[in-house]
């Protein structure tokens, strides 16, 4: 063991150490804040305390980290090389996983739909939602299923806006009768969330489908990748 | 002893591992995975002490959820840049600064 890995090993055992002291010896939180949740829910518009934070009371959040998302997703756009994207060469030579694939789409998209809905009384929502969608798209992409309007640069790049787009426009909306940004009026609360959520886990999904599909399978190994490209053009 | 203090101690566990690893790899991938277990360490920490005998604290849980969600995306990302990296460079690791 060198003496790197040793004073590596020594170091992140005393920052666990007094880690696990400062949370048995933490201070006790002075604002009851589930009660707090608990009273103002009637005013959240949902039945769920965790979705009522999520896209109510401390919607700032929510609203920034799809932004970050977007951001990811613009990033990865940007270093993404050219590249024969060809969506029937990029699959798993697999006929089993396009069989299943048609078993299990319908299910995927069901469950996905599912979650979105109860999120609104139960564990459940945007999110959850959003990734469930995503893992069809992986499992669409694997079995090498040609999918047009998910190879449609325009359409993709609307679809991950969207969430962001939607979201910024309601917060900005309810700005015009007077109230402050991101408060929606009581009685469109309900419908204002749904809208914003459905959203969401479209721009979700598309979001972590596009970042699978940002990393084809191609030559990785610098000196394989300029072979390739001297077969390409010759 | 309350169940909630085993979960953040377990967090606690798992970010010392996560910080133990990413210090010792030198491996691009081998430390992205310590960061993610280093992530996974403080949602444990804060799912975990979200309950206080109040009940459930919805505040952490719906920052842990979006916080997920984000690893995931900043994984991907770090994804798209290794290899981009390594097909520029050849290298699984940064050079260093000397």
């Amino acid at each position: 063991m060198s003496l790197r890995t040793l004073s590596a090993a020594l170091l992140c055992i005393g920052i666990t150490v007094a880690l696990g002291w400062a949370v048995l010896d933490r201070p006790f939180p002075q604002e009851n804040v589930p009660e707090r949740v608990t009273s103002a829910m009637p005013e959240s518009g949902v039945d769920h305390p965790i979705t009522a934070v999520l896209l109510n009371f401390r919607s700032y959040d929510t609203l920034l980290e799809i932004a970050v998302l977007l951001l990811a997703v613009v990033v990865a756009l940007a270093l993404r090389e050219a590249q024969p994207d060809r969506p029937e060469q990029m699959g798993l030579e697999n006929p089993l996983l396009r069989a299943v694939m048609a078993w299990l789409l319908p299910l995927i998209l069901i469950v996905a739909g599912f979650l979105l809905w109860a999120g609104a009384y139960q564990p459940g929502g945007a999110f959850q939602a959003g990734s469930v969608l995503a893992a069809a798209g992986v499992l669409l992409r694997l079995a090498g299923v040609t999918t047009a309007w998910l190879d449609n640069a325009t359409l993709m790049r609307a679809g991950l806006a969207l969430g962001l787009l939607t979201f910024l426009g309601i917060g900005l909306l309810v700005m015009i009768p007077g109230a402050p940004f991101l408060t929606y009026p009581l009685e469109y609360a309900g419908t204002l969330i749904l809208v914003i959520e459905l959203t969401l886990t479209l721009s979700i999904g598309l979001t972590l489908i596009s970042l699978f599909r940002l990393t084809p399978p191609y030559a990785d190994d610098p000196d394989e990748a300029r072979e390739q490209e001297a077969e390409e053009t010759p | 002893m309350s169940g909630s203090l085993i979960f953040a101690w377990s967090g606690v566990l798992l970010f010392g591992l996560g910080l133990f690893g990413f210090i010792a790899h030198r491996h691009l991938l081998r430390r992205l995975l310590a960061f993610n277990i280093m992530g996974s360490g403080a949602f444990l920490v804060l799912v975990g002490l979200a309950q206080d005998g109040r009940g459930v604290d919805p505040l952490p849980q719906a920052m842990v959820i979006t916080g997920i969600v984000v690893a995931v995306a900043s994984t991907a990302l770090a994804l798209v840049i290794f290899r981009r990296w390594y097909r520029t460079s050849g290298r699984t690791d940064l050079p260093e600064d000397t």
